[in-house]
């Protein structure tokens, strides 16, 4: 039988190399999936990872769609990330997604029809403020009353999907839509529309401040004292706490950042490539966000790549449902397998795995 | 608003259906905690076992063989589970979370073409006389069978954990893995077969939705069922008894608010649609409040990595 034994540190190559192994098992898996379902895995796999990009037909549009697709994920995993580390679980940046969204479209939508360059700063502000509040809820309640704040979080994801559901029946509803629940569109808003700022590459506004968090997390978490204070906290709580950092501010500041992220995220999806609030605005990006912190080793730079990967699987997964007919639910799987294999292989970093000798009785 | 279409003992009836679903969930899930392991995973094995019992039961056109397959189902993912928490020592929080995810696009996979398919119907029971008795009739002896299974589980469970030998096994692997190691109980052992128990009640739970409560297969159907059952193990402080007060409580709001929204209450849908989750919120919030209480009645190994040579 195999037997694990404690490496003396953990291994700097099995750091870069467990994300690679685990997306080349998923693809094993993958293929396997695809098999059973009576398509060809191969041709599956090509469409999934390399059509998007290569292919001469489809790339010329699916291309720009890898940067709308990444960069809210990014931006949110990039959040979640620093509270994993710290041990403190927000599971509901779907939620923040959504107030993000609605508080900074509604804002927005207050000043519908004054033209003015201050209302679309004013509403990223909205946003973040929305799914910052969004998120105190739960840092609040873990502070003060010690509630879970992994349940707390998820349920204000259903919470935030009734309240959206409320706002675009009610105060949101567009009076130009024919009194379907959604709201007015804000590409025909000129202040408020966050459009491509070069035609035909997806980069919009939204793509800039991800980069931008990018590089701030990086610095926040390799040369600042709260990158330390985040790690401490999470790898041993009593040491953090003789080093002086404060257990209840990091949970709120931890939550605060990537309800305030996932937020902002929200706002500009909602703004540019989703275009209005309706009922079908949430698409699971707070959720699968958890599986890009993951996979990019809740490491900014890691996430980055992550994020590109996992809106690359979501853009495969359009094509392969287009050409080869797959349902939708198999690109699903498809992520849900990957953050499988991304947390088994991760025990390489800590342990080797030997032969174990036969034992004398 | 028309409050005379209430009436109370309709309102109990299908409180205990809208019950039903998360109080087995919730008793799987309070025998895993038990044993030290804090699977997130519920909402994923629920809605496995809700298409697994209901492909089965279509195919088959017997509930029963249903309510067995989901069982099965939802002890073979939470098997994966098991073996990446107890062997691949992986994060107990984040596995469950991926099996949440896993699953659910799994199960969509699986049901894609069962959208829409009326399921066999569950019997009900039915004694002479004694089911038509008024009040006490409807109250008590015509339920569905799946109810009294329910609570004869929760009655097992409660034997179970406190009159065994098992059971005082199983929780001193939850309470001090080290020292149940020492003693030379096999933990993992434990422990994986508490999560296969898990994975099943999730599973039975989630087919009792597919399968009576709706009754049907739609994407997602779960919608938080899962995430309030792990919801109400702390509500019940880890106490089998306790669950079912949890679970009635959480579905008999369910039930008066979807009761309100037919009546044409003069609320916006969405909002009442809020309230299970903004109560199960409250009811963390004023369990979780009494820290002392908590950390007393919560295992002291619950979600921490068992690895016996370290």
């Amino acid at each position: 039988m195999f037997k694990l034994e404690r490496r003396p540190s953990p291994s700097n190559a099995m750091v870069i190399l467990t994300p690679v192994l685990a997306v080349v098992l998923t693809m094993i898996a993958g293929g396997i999936l695809f098999a059973i379902l009576g398509k060809n895995p191969f041709e599956a796999i090509r469409i999934i990872f390399w059509d998007p990009l290569f292919n001469e037909t489809v790339a010329s549009y699916t291309r720009p769609q890898l940067l709308v697709k990444a960069a809210p994920l990014i931006t949110i995993a990039l959040g979640l990330s620093f509270g994993y580390r710290a041990n403190i679980w927000n599971i509901g940046a779907e939620g923040q997604f959504i107030m993000g969204a609605v508080a900074g479209g509604a804002v927005g939508l207050a000043f519908y029809p004054a033209e003015s360059v201050l209302i679309f700063p004013l509403m990223v502000l909205a946003g973040a403020a929305g799914g910052f509040f969004w998120a105190m809820i739960p840092a609040f309640l873990k502070i003060k009353f010690n509630a879970n704040e992994i349940l707390v979080s998820l349920m204000l994801v259903y919470v935030a999907i009734n309240f959206l559901g409320a706002m675009v029946t009610g105060p949101l509803r567009s009076p130009v839509g024919m009194n379907f629940p959604v709201s007015r569109n804000f590409n025909e808003y000129p202040s408020a529309y966050n459009g491509e700022l070069i035609t035909n590459t997806g980069l919009h506004l939204g793509v800039l401040v991800t980069l931008a968090a990018v590089i701030v997390a990086y610095i926040l978490l390799k040369h600042h004292i709260f990158g330390f204070q985040v790690r401490t906290a999470g790898q041993s709580p009593r040491a953090a706490k003789f080093s002086g950092v404060n257990p209840n501010i990091t949970v709120a500041i931890c939550l605060g950042i990537s309800g305030g992220l996932a937020g902002m995220a929200g706002l500009f999806e909602v703004t540019g490539p989703a275009g209005k609030l309706s009922t079908n605005f949430p698409l699971g990006y707070g959720f699968t966000a958890i599986i890009v912190a993951f996979l990019g080793r809740l490491n900014p730079i890691g996430i980055l790549f992550a994020g590109l990967l996992m809106a690359l699987t979501y853009i495969g997964g359009e094509l392969a449902q287009f050409q080869l007919s797959v349902p939708a639910a198999s690109i699903q799987v498809f992520q849900g397998m990957l953050l499988f294999f991304m947390l088994a292989v991760d025990i390489l970093v800590n342990f080797r795995i030997r032969l174990a000798q036969k034992e004398v009785a | 608003m028309d409050f005379s279409a209430l009436s109370p003992i309709a309102l109990i009836v299908s409180l205990m259906v809208a019950a039903t679903p998360i109080l087995i969930a919730a008793i799987g899930e309070l025998v895993v905690e038990k044993s030290g392991v804090l699977n997130l995973g519920v909402e994923g094995m629920m809605i496995i076992g809700a298409i697994c019992g209901f492909i089965v039961a279509v195919e088959t056109g017997s509930p029963w063989l249903g309510f067995l397959a989901a069982m099965a189902g939802g002890a073979a993912i939470s098997f994966i589970f098991a073996v990446l928490t107890q062997y691949m020592l992986t994060n107990q929080v984040a596995t469950g979370l991926a099996l949440t995810l896993f699953g659910l696009g799994f199960a969509a996979l699986l049901g894609h073409s069962y959208a829409g398919i009326k399921p066999p119907k569950f019997g009900t029971l039915d004694i002479p006389f004694i089911s038509d008795i008024p009040v006490i009739g409807p109250l008590i002896f015509s339920h569905d069978y799946m109810i009294y299974i329910s609570l004869a589980i929760v009655a097992g469970v409660w034997y179970f954990l406190t009159r065994t030998r098992g059971g005082l096994v199983l929780r001193a692997a939850g309470e001090n893995h080290d020292a149940a190691h020492a003693l030379g109980y096999k933990v993992i052992r434990i422990r994986i077969m508490a999560i296969l128990f898990g994975g099943a009640m999730a599973g039975l739970g989630g087919a009792y939705l597919s399968l009576v409560r709706v009754p049907q297969w739609t994407e997602g159907m779960t919608a938080g069922a899962g995430w309030i059952a792990l919801a109400i193990v702390v509500f019940a402080s880890w106490k089998p008894w306790r669950i079912i007060l949890g679970a009635y409580l959480f579905g008999g709001i369910t039930v008066l608010q979807l009761n309100l929204q037919a009546a044409g209450a003069n609320i916006p849908v969405a909002y009442l649609s809020m309230t299970p989750y903004l109560v199960t919120i409250i009811v963390l919030v004023i369990m979780s409040a009494d820290k002392k209480r908590a950390s007393l009645n919560a295992p002291a190994c619950l979600g921490r990595i068992f690895h016996a040579s370290s």
